[in-house]
């Protein structure tokens, strides 16, 4: 640095600005695929999309490991407990994203076998709407959590 | 009461004595009886004893008390244990873990429960209705024409072909032909279709068995398709584009230029797979021998498609009961030999071949004429006669607040979907709504012939097995 005349680098940010940043560069997904969405959710983080990206490439298959739910898909009476059971195998901080129609509110089956909307089980974050949402659609939902996440104070 | 099924007394058992008939135990009401019932049902009193035995349906209605043992096993949340434990086994090495419903490898919501002794399986049993969405009794809620937008999700890995049967069936019904153009659209999307959902299936056998590349090599082949199928239909998946009477919209300008590319690059992807996994001593250890199923098996269970092919069974709905004119076309059926998961593998790159030659056909032959039938009591006039006919005015607001109508009658349709046979079983009382719809889908029939194949086999070759199958749980649930 001899020789010149800027003031030696340092970095100055306040700490719910840098862990919120570290949260949402290294957010890894909980598996939740149940139907179509599931199908779109994998082409999301595979080759074409990639969202390793956004540091998200890694789904974890335990719900201890992961940050952010994608409950990706119709959601039946006999499935809510057990997404209900993940949901509190995760450790905190997390977050949820409610993807498509039949996850945010029961969609086209308004009948006796669908939760008519995750969010009578799982608090929500985002919704994503589509049927089944494109890929697109999928990580301009994710990107937008990022956002609120910033935007956020770190004890939620 | 007794000798009937019971959920409240955890009697699930068949009945053992052979019940007298309906009309004989309950005669029908006679004047008196239903007076009685008007009566009781004015005065705000109980119903008489008689009604309620009559109309009582046993176990249909989910119990409510959270701890009852009948209802927590009607919910999943406990599973009648029916294992018995057999001399033999050391029970030091015997045990029963669960596998699903959320795993990463059960392809969905499927959940095995599996006896182990040791590294060995000694019993499988799958669980699923994790994912039932009640597609059956919504269809009959829905007209003819959005029946499809409910079909298309049932299978989502091959909406055209749920779609297409679907269709079928009702223009049996119906009566009505569809023009050459429109059954080669068809023949078209299903194909490619079939492709889409093969390439799904070797990304996720690829990965299951540990060739993690294989994931993302088959899912950039698929877009190829699926970028087709946005330009075509608007839409990545569940597209409800074939439809009663034809299809939703003709193919867009330059549809040649696409499916000419896809016949070039899916054919040297597909030689990429082969070169990559076809000796590939890790991946032949882990498929060969694996997860076998005999050809008797398969008849016996209803396995169908490629897993009953892979075992040498010469069964293809497209030359066994040929639709959508798919026998103007030439391909060839493969067959396997040992009915282990290689074989399914080798099956299925071969099938995706065939189906590229059956596309390639179409591209050759695709005939000019309309993308649907005239028959204005099905398809909507065309936009310019609205403004000059009250006619046309008429059946296009008929079509779409009524729905049209299809005559009296029953109706099995089946098709080769990439799984198997695909069927549809349409019952109509001349309604513009499907009086009842049941899918004969093929992932139900695989599901219950996954203990057949995973018995005596080891823990790891579960998920090679799984996959090999290519269950679609929306398929088994609905």
């Amino acid at each position: 640095m001899a020789g010149r005349s800027e003031p030696p680098g340092f970095l100055l940010t306040t700490l719910d600005k840098g862990v919120n940043w570290a949260r949402t560069r290294s957010m890894w997904g909980a598996v939740f695929g149940l139907a179509c969405c599931a199908i779109e959710m994998m082409a999301t983080g595979a080759s074409h999309n990639d969202l390793g990206r956004f540091g998200m490439e890694v789904f974890r298959a335990s719900p201890r490991q992961a940050d952010l739910m994608i409950v990706a898909g119709r959601v039946s009476q006999k499935m809510a407990p057990v997404l209900r059971q993940v949901y509190d195998q995760m450790s905190e901080p997390k977050w949820v994203i409610s993807m498509g129609a039949c996850a945010s509110t029961g969609g086209m089956f308004n009948n006796y076998a669908l939760v008519q909307g995750v969010d009578q089980v799982v608090p929500v974050d985002m919704y994503v709407p589509g049927c089944p949402p494109g890929p697109q659609s999928l990580m301009h939902g994710i990107l937008t959590l990022h956002d609120k996440i910033m935007a956020g104070d770190i004890d939620r | 009461m007794s000798d009937t099924p019971d959920l409240a007394t955890g009697n699930l058992e068949a009945p053992t004595t052979e019940a007298p008939p309906e009309s004989a135990a309950q005669p029908s009401p006679t004047a008196r009886q239903r007076r009685e019932v008007h009566d009781a049902w004015v005065a705000g009193t109980e119903e008489p004893a008689w009604v309620r035995e009559a109309t009582d349906e046993g176990a249909q209605e989910l119990l409510p008390e959270a701890d009852d043992p009948a209802a927590s096993s009607q919910r999943g949340i406990v599973v009648a244990d029916d294992y018995v434990v057999e001399d033999d086994v050391d029970e030091e090495e015997r045990q029963i873990i669960n596998m699903g419903p959320q795993h990463p490898s059960t392809h969905g919501v499927l959940r095995l429960h599996l006896e182990l002794e040791g590294e060995k399986i000694h019993r499988v049993k799958p669980i699923i209705g994790y994912l039932h969405t009640g597609m059956e009794k919504t269809a009959e809620t829905l007209t003819y024409l959005q029946g499809g937008t409910n079909v298309t999700r049932m299978d989502y890995l091959s909406p055209f072909h749920n779609e297409l049967v679907y269709s079928l069936a009702v223009e049996q019904l119906l009566g009505i032909d569809v023009p050459p153009r429109a059954e080669a659209i068809r023949i078209l999307m299903t194909e490619l279709n079939r492709i889409a959902s093969h390439l799904v299936w070797i990304a996720t056998q690829g990965m299951d068995v540990g060739a993690i590349s294989m994931m993302l090599y088959g899912w950039r082949e698929r877009e190829l398709c699926l970028d087709f199928f946005e330009k075509v239909t608007g839409l990545r998946m569940n597209h409800n584009y074939v439809r009663p009477g034809g299809v939703a919209a003709d193919l867009p300008d330059g549809w040649e230029d696409d499916v000419e590319v896809i016949l070039t690059r899916i054919p040297a992807a597909l030689a990429e797979y082969e070169e990559i996994l076809n000796a590939n001593p890790i991946f032949l250890d882990r498929t060969q021998g694996v997860g076998v199923i005999t050809p008797e098996e398969c008849r016996a269970f209803g396995v169908t498609g490629a897993n009953a092919r892979a075992s040498g069974v010469d069964w293809d709905l497209r030359k066994a009961f040929p639709y959508s004119g798919i026998d103007r076309y030439d391909f060839d059926v493969p067959l396997g030999t040992h009915g282990d998961v290689y074989d399914r593998w080798l099956v299925r790159l071969e099938e995706i071949r065939q189906s590229l030659r059956i596309v390639s056909q179409v591209l050759a032959t695709m005939p000019a004429g309309d993308y649907r039938t005239d028959d204005r009591k099905v398809t909507p006039p065309p936009r310019k006669r609205i403004d000059e006919s009250m006619e046309a005015l008429i059946h296009h607001f008929k079509l779409f607040t009524e729905g049209f109508k299809v005559p009296e009658g029953e109706v099995y349709q089946a098709v080769e979907s990439p799984r198997g046979e695909l069927g549809v079983y349409l019952v109509s009382n001349g309604g513009a709504r499907p009086w009842r719809l049941h899918m004969r889908t093929p992932s139900f029939a695989h599901v219950q012939a996954l203990p057949v194949m995973m018995t005596d086999s080891l823990v790891a070759d579960i998920v090679a097995t799984l996959a090999s199958v290519d269950p679609v749980l929306g398929d088994v649930d609905r």
